[in-house]
């Protein structure tokens, strides 16, 4: 990427991002920018209200929604094997799985859905992010504002168990007919809780508990490095 | 007056024309589609869960197996999105590299899906012509990865290597004659590079070959035309992106509006459709291949002239070189580090995206500074288009949802992930 260009991009952004803080800080929106991406943080009441002002107001003009996804904040930023003096044993493969204690976070900062959203008109993206309640996971539904969000509504709540309100048709779509559970939830186990085989005597597939032991082959580490350290002190709004 | 009602039918997942394992459940009015309900997942592997349990490097091989047609270009936004956040700047070689393989998923993306479309249409010999081109980019990526499909090449940082500078050649077999062989191998004598623009030499030739099979073809046009019409507006409404957004006349296109990789520094011009039709689809794809054909020729030239590194020399983030690793002690714990832990990028969110062969395909990755992505969300491009198959077969007749599912280029490994 040439100079110019950079520098253009770079203008657009702290426009937008000025634009945004102008107009939604007063609603309690967060706008930051990092990695030359801005987010905002909306809280949930103002979800639709804001998003199709976005959609629809000249200075914005998302008319795009690119990406809605689910996240699960549970476990953020904690280690699976925290190694801060030398010790005698390794990390064990096997058995002791690191359990993510799932009520640390608070109740509100649990869950989130992030939507994506681009202006062709402006040739800019924008990340909005909504955190929702970790007990009762419900969130407006933005398809009435932007139909794209249809599927990818249905698989952040057939993942994360988040519920659309509002979605014409809130069912699972990725997992298996019957499916129980929400597979992307920090605290669902990576081997599933089910498996299925074919048993020859009942002539019919059958689902039993799963046998796989869970196993962690890397575990999660967090390394303090230095060299980001320092650059997020010189230049925390863009990289 | 007898009863008339709707009736449900199922199509798929073994349906040859479901390209892979959508089921779709139509709800018919004798021939006209009144609904259609793609049910999909029938492939999900829960990559995004996996990747969640590993180093980031661990996961670049699960990205070719996302579009299992278009690989490089999947392990592509995936490696961008952790160079941003690592805040890597990678070497001028490399872009060259990535966006010469690029093409090269490009060119085989669409030929996998001319020839499908085709056949799913009623052409059987368009299939045949695609499949023996793509025989020969399958040897590039083999040349150069080792792997004909699943090529695990990009890296964060560059490449995996350079390019090779021999052509690997058939060897005389008892299975084809020693002319044949020879005949084969007559493009091979030189390097990879050498083989890469005889192709794009000869390519325009041949799909002007596929063009005089389809593009004035009578059947070809009463299948295609009009069906599926998507007007710009609900293109954008509906998450379109690349060649379906393209087609209904939006020029929109990351390579040139967004550009990543060496895009900024090649020539190339960016076909947009009229009516936004599905022959509209066909003929923006058909010149993506030519202008495709034209970034190689570019790409190879410029790889020709200026030699260099593919990779970052960063040891923290790339592995030192083998021989380094024999006789340096800081290079084997560089090396002993990065596989057993890999690296750990500051804590923060990125969401990098590419051009891929069938519209957008982004990775947004969350990082909490450790050694694995505390979430990864692939955005792949068919999961939103096939999102929009009710509103784009209503009304249409049963044989149109063979044709709106060619023109959607549907493949299941990214859309079920």
């Amino acid at each position: 990427m040439n100079e110019a260009v950079k520098t253009k991009s770079q203008l657009r952004h702290e426009t937008l991002q000025a634009n945004l803080i102008d107009r939604y800080a007063s609603k309690g929106c967060v706008v930051t920018a990092a990695l030359g991406e801005v987010t905002m943080v909306i809280p949930r009441e103002h979800l639709l209200a804001i998003a199709t002002e976005l959609r629809d107001d000249a200075a914005f003009q998302f008319e795009e929604l690119i990406d809605a996804c689910g996240i699960d904040y549970a476990g953020y930023g904690e280690s699976e094997w925290v190694t801060q003096e030398a010790s005698a044993a390794g990390f064990n493969r096997g058995v002791n799985r690191h359990i993510i204690d799932v009520s640390a976070r608070g109740e509100n900062d649990r869950f989130a859905v992030v939507y994506h959203l681009l202006s062709m008109v402006h040739n800019q993206r924008l990340r909005l992010r909504t955190f929702v309640d970790a007990l009762q996971p419900i969130v407006d539904s933005v398809v009435g504002i932007w139909r794209g969000a249809d599927w990818f509504e249905r698989e952040a709540f057939d993942l994360y168990g988040i519920m659309f309100s509002g979605h014409p048709d809130l069912r699972r779509i990725l997992t298996d007919y019957g499916f129980v559970g929400h597979p992307f939830r920090k605290d669902f186990p990576l081997e599933g809780t089910v498996q299925m085989r074919y048993d020859a005597e009942q002539a019919r597939v059958i689902y039993e508990p799963v046998t796989l032991d869970p196993r962690v082959l890397v575990p999660k580490v967090i390394r303090e490095d230095n060299r980001f350290v320092s650059n997020a002190q010189q230049d925390p709004t863009d990289a | 007056m007898p009863e008339i009602r709707n009736y449900t039918l199922n199509f798929g997942p073994q349906h040859p024309a479901a390209h892979g394992v959508l089921r779709l459940v139509l709800e018919m009015d004798g021939e006209v589609i009144e609904r259609a309900d793609p049910h999909i997942g029938l492939l999900h592997r829960a990559t995004e869960k996996l990747a969640e349990s590993k180093p980031y490097n661990q996961t670049i091989p699960y990205m070719d197996r996302l579009d299992y047609v278009s690989m490089m270009c999947s392990e592509h936004g995936y490696v961008m999105a952790i160079e941003k956040l690592l805040g890597v700047e990678v070497p001028l070689r490399a872009k060259y590299i990535r966006t010469l393989f690029d093409e090269i998923t490009r060119i085989l993306n669409h030929l996998m899906w001319l020839g499908t479309h085709a056949l799913d249409v009623g052409a059987m010999t368009v299939f045949l012509y695609a499949f023996r081109e793509r025989e020969d980019l399958m040897d590039c990526y083999e040349a150069v990865s080792g792997a004909r499909m699943h090529a695990a090449y990009y890296r964060v940082g560059g490449v995996y290597r350079d390019l090779p500078d021999v052509m690997p050649r058939y060897a005389n077999n008892q299975f084809r004659s020693d002319a044949d062989i020879a005949r084969k191998n007559e493009t091979r004598q030189g390097s990879l590079l050498d083989f890469i623009d005889d192709f794009a030499n000869r390519f325009p030739g041949l799909v002007d070959e596929y063009e005089t099979l389809l593009t004035d073809n009578r059947i070809w046009k009463q299948r295609t035309v009009g069906i599926g019409v998507v007007t710009p507006e609900r293109a954008r409404q509906l998450s379109f992106t690349g060649p379906m957004v393209r087609g209904s006349g939006l020029a929109w296109d990351l390579r040139k509006k967004q550009p990543y990789a060496a895009y900024n520094r090649v020539d190339f011009d960016i076909p947009v459709g009229v009516n936004g039709d599905c022959y509209d689809r066909y003929l923006v794809r058909i010149e993506e291949l030519r202008q495709s054909t034209r970034i190689i020729k570019q790409c190879v030239q410029w790889l020709r002239e200026n030699p260099g590194p593919v990779i970052v020399q960063d040891h923290k983030i790339s592995p030192p070189a083998r021989d380094y690793m024999k006789g340096d002690m800081e290079s084997l714990i560089h090396h002993f580090k990065l596989f057993t832990e890999g690296y750990c990028p500051p804590a923060g969110e990125a969401y990098a995206a590419v051009e891929a062969p069938k519209g957008e395909f982004g990775c947004y990755v969350v990082s909490d500074g450790s050694n694995k992505p505390f979430r990864l969300k692939i955005r792949a491009p068919g999961f939103a288009h096939l999102a929009a198959m009710d509103e784009m077969v209503k009304g249409h007749m049963l044989a149109d949802v063979v044709a709106v599912i060619g023109t959607m280029d549907v493949v299941f490994g990214e859309i079920d992930r």
